[in-house]
């Protein structure tokens, strides 16, 4: 069963008098139901706060928090029918991995032939079967997360919640368990809020994407809106690997024949406002040519095997470029840059805000 | 000889004296019990008895004389064991339940509350000999078992609160807040998740409150009466009970006997004192 979470006015206070900190300072995100949030943001952004929040193991300062409609503040994390993957997994160590999983139904008074049923669904959906009676210690990482998952799932909540679930686990099984992820929470259609400072994650594995930053929202929108139309050189620069990169200028006029004049080049884009602004180009939309009039040196070649990014010293610092890998540049390089028309995203030099 | 066998053989030498110096004292003691008084008063000290002679053992136990009370150590072995066994078990018990809230139930003030507690670690317990004497006079307790429970479990707690608090530190908070939002409340968090992770300080505070509790001689003579005098007191009033002749074979055994216990304990339980049993709670 899918259930809308609004989150409304919620601040978070932390101390009292001189010495308060304010951690989330008015959040406002609604949730359809079986709706995939990311929370994303850096360390100490108030992701994991509001979280708990949501959880109902922390109460906020001030706020809404509704729950299918129905306002959870003051009510305890167990009865507000959520299930929680937690960062370390929080496996019960002395219990077995069926123990774990059925823990939550014992403690809701499911019999006990319904308990391991469902055990044994949640296990098959996850392939953990063979592993029911061993203890956490005895199983690897990987096992650890599945069991966390088994432990949420099994009790069909109304909300998923994710706190980093995947920080702990190397590379290659965390794609894997991305793509698990995905692939129950289109099987269970629950909705979910997942936390992470992983922005490949944030893009994966998201319908919808907040970006926080200093407890502040800065964005929230399908991860294509955010990719394609970031609300601000924060969000720009958070999204997106390699960088975007920022070039700051001076714009001619606005329209097509505008000119765009910055340290070392001047491109002819169309600027939606005259004067000082900052362009965002991410480096897949700056193409390398021999004949173009903004020039650098090259001064770094990072071959990816699908990509090789080409980091070029010009005027106004670092350019990244993403070239084919058939790109045949060396370090020492003088390499002209061009920038097309589309995908520009322009932004006001003083506050980073988007313009246009 | 190389450099590195001569640095074994030293360290061996050491520990070598380190085990004489504790287990001479104890060789002595076992080897006078089994010896009859003729031996004693002609033998070297560190001879081997000539024959096993469990005869002092026997008196010790239920014949030698405290003044004109010939009942042996028996009685105060009893006593000791109605009072160490229900203290330790509360000064546990309570300890555990202390250091589980001041852990992970923490509320206002609870730091500076166990500042507090930790007090009672360090206190010198002389202190508190006069007003506890009169505690247990208001609560009809003066003089008996049921009150010598009551001071070890009182005085124990401190430290046994000190060891739960510290161990449950440990412990990932995830774990507690997994378990709250499964549903399990405060007693059911308690007793499902934390304590089942507890043995190994468990076995700690164990040995160590009995280990206190029984070789305990302030409390036991102070505040015990003619009927419920624990083991320690006992035995000093045996050994020093004058009579004709000083029976050192009586004597040994019965301090052996009032040794056992904690000895026995720690050889039961001590095996757990380093399993660690968090291990796989978090990550791995």
């Amino acid at each position: 069963m899918a259930a809308s979470l609004d989150i409304a006015g919620i601040r978070k206070v932390f101390g009292k008098g001189d010495k308060a900190v304010e951690i989330l300072k008015k959040i406002d995100i609604e949730v359809a139901p079986g709706e995939f949030l990311i929370l994303v943001g850096p360390s100490g952004c108030g992701k994991s706060t509001l979280l708990n929040i949501i959880a109902g193991l922390e109460e906020p300062t001030e706020g809404e928090l509704k729950i299918a409609g129905k306002n959870v503040i003051g009510m305890a994390p167990a009865q507000r029918d959520i299930a929680m993957v937690f960062q370390s997994y929080a496996l019960y160590p002395t219990m077995s991995v069926a123990d774990n999983i059925g823990f939550a139904l014992e403690m809701r008074k499911v019999p006990l032939d319904v308990r391991q049923k469902r055990i044994k669904e949640v296990a098959a959906m996850l392939q953990i079967e063979h592993l029911l009676d061993r203890r956490p210690a005895q199983l690897s990482g990987g096992q650890r997360q599945r069991v966390a998952m088994g432990r949420a799932l099994a009790r069909d909540p109304q909300l998923f919640l994710f706190d980093e679930p995947l920080s702990n686990l190397d590379a290659k099984l965390r794609v894997e368990m991305r793509a698990e992820i995905k692939r129950l929470h289109l099987v269970s259609g629950i909705t979910t809020v997942y936390v992470t400072h992983d922005q490949i994650e944030a893009m994966t594995l998201g319908s919808r994407i907040a970006v926080m930053k200093d407890g502040i929202l800065q964005q929230i929108g399908t991860p294509d809106e955010i990719y394609r139309r970031p609300a601000n050189t924060y969000v720009a620069g958070f999204i997106g690997s390699p960088t975007m990169n920022f070039i700051s200028g001076s714009a001619s006029g606005t329209g097509a024949t505008s000119q765009f004049a910055f340290e070392g080049g001047v491109l002819q884009l169309p600027c939606p406002v005259p004067g000082a602004v900052t362009l965002g180009q991410r480096p897949e939309h700056i193409h390398l040519s021999d004949d173009a009039a903004w020039r650098g040196e090259v001064t770094l070649v990072e071959p990816t095997g699908a990509d090789t990014y080409v980091v070029v010293k010009t005027g106004v610092g670092l350019v990244t470029v993403r070239t084919p890998p058939s790109t045949v540049v060396k370090v020492g390089d003088h390499v002209g840059m061009t920038v097309s028309a589309n995908h520009n995203n322009w932004f006001d030099t003083q506050t980073g805000l988007r313009l246009g | 000889m190389n450099a590195k066998n001569l640095s074994r053989l030293a360290v061996y030498t050491v520990l070598g004296i380190a085990a004489f110096f504790f287990l001479a004292p104890m060789y002595v003691m076992l080897a006078t019990s089994f010896k009859d008084a003729e031996q004693i008063r002609s033998g070297n000290l560190l001879s081997l008895p000539t024959s096993l002679n469990f005869e002092s053992w026997q008196l010790a136990w239920s014949t030698a004389c405290t003044g004109v009370d010939c009942r042996g150590l028996k009685p105060y072995f009893m006593n000791s064991v109605l009072m160490a066994v229900p203290a330790v078990l509360i000064s546990t018990a309570w300890g555990a339940l202390n250091g589980y809230v001041l852990s992970m139930w923490k509320f206002r003030g609870s730091d500076l509350l166990f500042g507090f507690i930790l007090f009672g670690v360090f206190m010198p317990f002389q202190v508190v000999l006069l007003p506890m004497s009169q505690v247990l006079g208001f609560m009809g307790l003066s003089s008996s078992i049921a009150g010598l429970v009551l001071v070890h479990s009182l005085a124990g707690m401190a430290g046994t609160t000190l060891f739960f608090r510290n161990y449950y530190t440990a412990i990932p908070r995830e774990l507690v807040q997994a378990a709250r939002m499964d549903g399990a409340g405060f007693w059911r968090i308690f007793y499902r998740i934390v304590i089942p992770m507890s043995t190994p300080i468990l076995m700690v505070t164990l040995i160590w409150q009995f280990t206190n509790i029984w070789n305990d001689f302030l409390f036991g003579v102070a505040f015990s009466g003619a009927d419920s005098k624990p083991i320690t007191v006992g035995l000093n009033n045996m050994a020093n009970t004058t009579s004709s002749v000083k029976s050192y074979n009586v004597d040994m055994a019965a301090a052996i006997i009032a040794g056992l216990p904690t000895m026995l304990v720690y050889v039961l339980a001590g095996q757990y004192f380093v399993k660690g049993l968090t291990a796989g709670a978090v990550k791995g």
